[in-house]
């Protein structure tokens, strides 16, 4: 065991802890706040990773801007407040969702875990300076595309939001008269 | 100096928590919460080898920031989506159909 090693355990503890907590509680609003500790911690392990960048970066857009998304969207929903199991399917529909999802997981584990060396690997992480000079030299095209992606994503998301439930509504009571 | 089993191993579990949120939950919202945390699981693959590999153009990271980024604009149009049917329908949950889904 290296230090790297105990800290990312302990992270990496709290970040599956919260993130099945955020798929079973029963409370709606709970899911998104596990959700947030499951996304903070996942961060202190890219931290851990050497990556600190991208660590800040999932700090400040997912846990700064998805989460608070996800809040708004619960509310705007009208999510109904305290213990409900009108969140989750049937039993059975469960059972069946836990036998498929830990299948995956240990095929993904076992085909990841199995494919790697033993033993202990340097982390050559840090240097902000060397990924910001790869980003805007060798991934500039890709990244000025996501640029564009997130324009259209923010008018795809306005157009939707605004118009197309109205020029139903007012459709179908036209078809009524 | 690390070991690579823990963050495959958190990977693994993150993905197999994110597909049974998927498939378990009713409300559309809750089964983006399980998207978005397949998706940490992604990324936290992309930066595990970024990271370990010695790798000059840095693929690993910011293959990384460019997913948290798709996640975003994901998102943003996916909860555009829910309140719309939201609004039409008056309930989100997806294991009900509509009336003009039948």
């Amino acid at each position: 065991m290296t230090t790297y090693d105990i800290f990312f355990s302990i992270l990496g503890v709290l970040c599956a802890a919260s993130g099945l907590a955020a798929v079973t509680t029963r409370h709606l609003m709970h899911a998104a706040l596990w959700l947030t500790v499951c996304l903070a911690t996942l961060a202190g392990c890219y931290l851990v990773l050497g990556a600190e960048l991208v660590a800040l970066v999932q700090l400040l857009v997912y846990v700064g801007a998805i989460v608070v998304l996800v809040l708004f969207a619960l509310m705007l929903t009208r999510a109904p407040i305290g213990r409900s199991h009108d969140h989750d399917t049937p039993l059975l529909q469960r059972a069946v969702a836990l036998v498929i999802a830990g299948s995956a997981a240990v095929l993904l584990g076992a085909v990841l875990i199995t494919g790697v060396r033993d033993g202990t690997v340097q982390v050559h992480g840090g240097s902000t300076n060397a990924l910001a000079r790869m980003l805007f030299t060798s991934w500039v095209w890709p990244f000025e595309l996501l640029s564009l992606l997130l324009l259209i994503a923010l008018v795809g998301a306005l157009a939707m939001s605004r118009s197309l439930v109205p020029a139903r509504a007012t459709r179908r009571t036209g078809e009524d008269s | 100096m690390i070991h690579l089993w823990p963050p495959l191993l958190l990977v693994a579990i993150l993905f197999g928590t994110g597909l049974y949120g998927v498939l378990a939950r009713r409300n559309a919202v809750l089964v983006l919460v399980g998207v978005e945390l397949m998706l940490a699981a992604a990324g936290l693959l992309f930066v595990t080898f970024g990271s370990t590999i010695r790798d000059t153009a840095r693929a690993g990271h910011v293959l990384t920031i460019f997913l948290i980024t798709i996640a975003a604009a994901e998102i943003a149009v996916a909860l555009a989506v829910i309140l719309a049917v939201y609004r039409s329908r008056g309930d989100i949950d997806v294991t009900v159909a509509g009336e003009d889904d039948l």
